[in-house]
């Protein structure tokens, strides 16, 4: 099985069409990995669907990062 | 005010003929049919079982990871035509290109049809919050216009014409009438279609618009043939840079040929079908050859709407003899509908391209599949095999539901 962080990064690649090397836990989804305000309400999305939660859109705004993604699926899940 | 004179520099195209312009005029000239079955989706379930479907296509080849994933199929195939018309331009090597006198008008007949089905099921099993919020930008037509200019920085005119299988044409024309106007210097126009979807047979077929000749998918387009049963629906985009002629001359542009008629009109008859007189069609040919200022016995060639229906065939037939009366005899008329099937809101941009170079090549197209002409269809269908002819000028018909007609005339351009 997969950690929360492979499979974070595996989505952030597919959602944002982004190389496995280009993510970095420090990435921040708009400057770094050029994700617009519509990629990154879909990259949610995709997190409640691989996690099977659902991220209220308050907290959604605060994931700036793949490390925050990260965070707030341990402590949610 | 006199009109600009406007000219065609770059073009593109996917067909079931093949994936860029030179593969599919090809076909058309061995008289091949790009028709099979679907495969897109599992069609055991429907009467009709056959399509034009884009084949072979490498999207990574043309688009970026992002685009491949979050737009709309029709957006794919109309991206990559406009990209390949532009590299075929020389737009890109141009310095001195002003881009705020540069715009897109490319349309399309029913849009984003595969992305509509996905999150109407999406939703129904979800929920709203499961849809995505590309949903309106990866579906709706404006959206090849709207990326084509992101894409190329053409920041000119921008539109997109929606006018079923009209479309294309009505998009060309346009264009064309922007630049002779002056609103802009060049002009990327055409039509993309992706509707062989779940929904999109499974509608025209119920509307009995579609050939069920299922057992012989590359026979099921024969216009004008007495054994045709309906139309085959297909896939795919084409897309011109048309370009006022003295901004082509001064940038040393290879120029394919000259836009010089544009006609429309409307049925007022019925909203799928024509009238038997086809008096709507030579209304539209009547304003072309009105705005191109030339007598309708110099037309050689005729790219026909064509659709492989009862009605239509028949009507067409009946518009042109009553445009060109003794003339008609002596004209050719065919339908690449016969090979490409009806890519419906790309249909006149395609066919638009076999017009262009049917003149610059001398080669008519062939009608194919016509193997005993109907009653009633009684014109030069250049049955089966393509002639060489010295054609100067040639008209494109489409004609779309909702009654509404478009016609193209463009000359070959040998100054």
């Amino acid at each position: 099985m997969s950690t929360v962080e492979e499979r974070v990064k595996k989505i952030v690649c597919e959602q944002l069409g982004v190389k496995e090397s280009e993510v970095q836990n420090t990435s921040s989804f708009v400057e770094d990995l050029g994700a617009d305000s519509l990629d990154t309400v879909e990259l949610v999305m995709a997190l409640e669907e691989e996690f099977e939660t659902e991220i209220p859109d308050e907290e959604a705004e605060k994931l700036g990062t793949v490390q925050d993604a990260i965070d707030y699926i341990v402590a949610h899940t | 005010m006199s009109k600009r004179r406007v000219v065609i520099t770059g073009m593109g195209m996917l067909s079931p003929l093949g994936n860029d312009v030179k593969t599919s005029w090809e076909g058309v000239q061995a008289g091949r049919s790009g028709i099979g079955m679907i495969d897109r989706f599992d069609a055991t379930d429907y009467n009709t079982r056959i399509g034009g479907a884009i084949k072979d296509l490498d999207l990574s080849t043309w688009l970026s990871p992002k685009e491949a994933r979050k737009l709309d199929a029709f957006i794919h195939y109309g991206l990559i035509a406009a990209q390949q018309a532009v590299d075929d331009s020389g737009l890109a090597e141009d310095e001195a290109l002003d881009k705020e006198r540069v715009g897109v008008a490319i349309g399309s007949g029913i849009g984003g049809l595969e992305y509509i089905e996905k999150s109407v099921l999406t939703m129904d099993k979800s929920g709203p919050r499961k849809v995505s919020p590309f949903f309106v930008p990866a579906s709706v037509i404006n959206m090849i216009s709207g990326n084509a200019a992101i894409r190329f920085g053409f920041k000119g005119p921008n539109i997109a014409i929606v006018t079923a299988c009209t479309t294309g044409t009505h998009n060309i024309g346009y264009a064309a009438r922007t630049i002779a106007y002056g609103d802009a210097d060049v002009m990327l126009a055409g039509g993309s279609e992706m509707a062989t979807t779940r929904t999109g047979i499974a509608a025209f077929s119920a509307a009995r618009a579609l050939s069920t000749r299922n057992d012989e998918p590359e026979k099921a387009s024969r216009p004008w043939d007495k054994d045709r049963d309906g139309f085959v629906l297909s896939d795919g985009a084409g897309v011109m840079v048309l370009e006022e002629l003295e901004h082509a001359k001064a940038r040393g542009a290879t120029i394919y040929g000259e836009v010089i008629g544009f006609g429309m009109s409307d049925d007022a008859h019925h909203i799928t079908a024509p009238p038997e007189s086809g008096e709507g069609a030579a209304r539209s040919m009547v304003n072309a050859i009105r705005d191109a200022g030339i007598d309708p016995s110099e037309v050689g060639y005729i790219n026909a709407h064509g659709t492989s229906t009862q009605v239509g065939d028949v009507a067409e037939v009946g518009a042109v003899r009553s445009v060109f009366g003794a003339h008609a005899d002596k004209l050719a008329m065919s339908s690449t509908k016969s090979m490409t099937g009806h890519l419906l809101g790309a249909a006149g941009a395609v066919e638009g391209i076999f017009s262009v170079l049917a003149l610059r090549d001398g080669i008519l197209p062939p009608t194919i599949n016509l193997e005993n002409v109907d009653e009633g269809c009684d014109l030069d269908f250049v049955p089966n095999q393509a002639r060489k002819s010295d054609v100067r000028i040639a008209l494109s018909n489409s004609f779309g539901f909702g009654g509404t007609n478009g016609t193209l005339i463009f000359r070959r351009y040998d100054d």
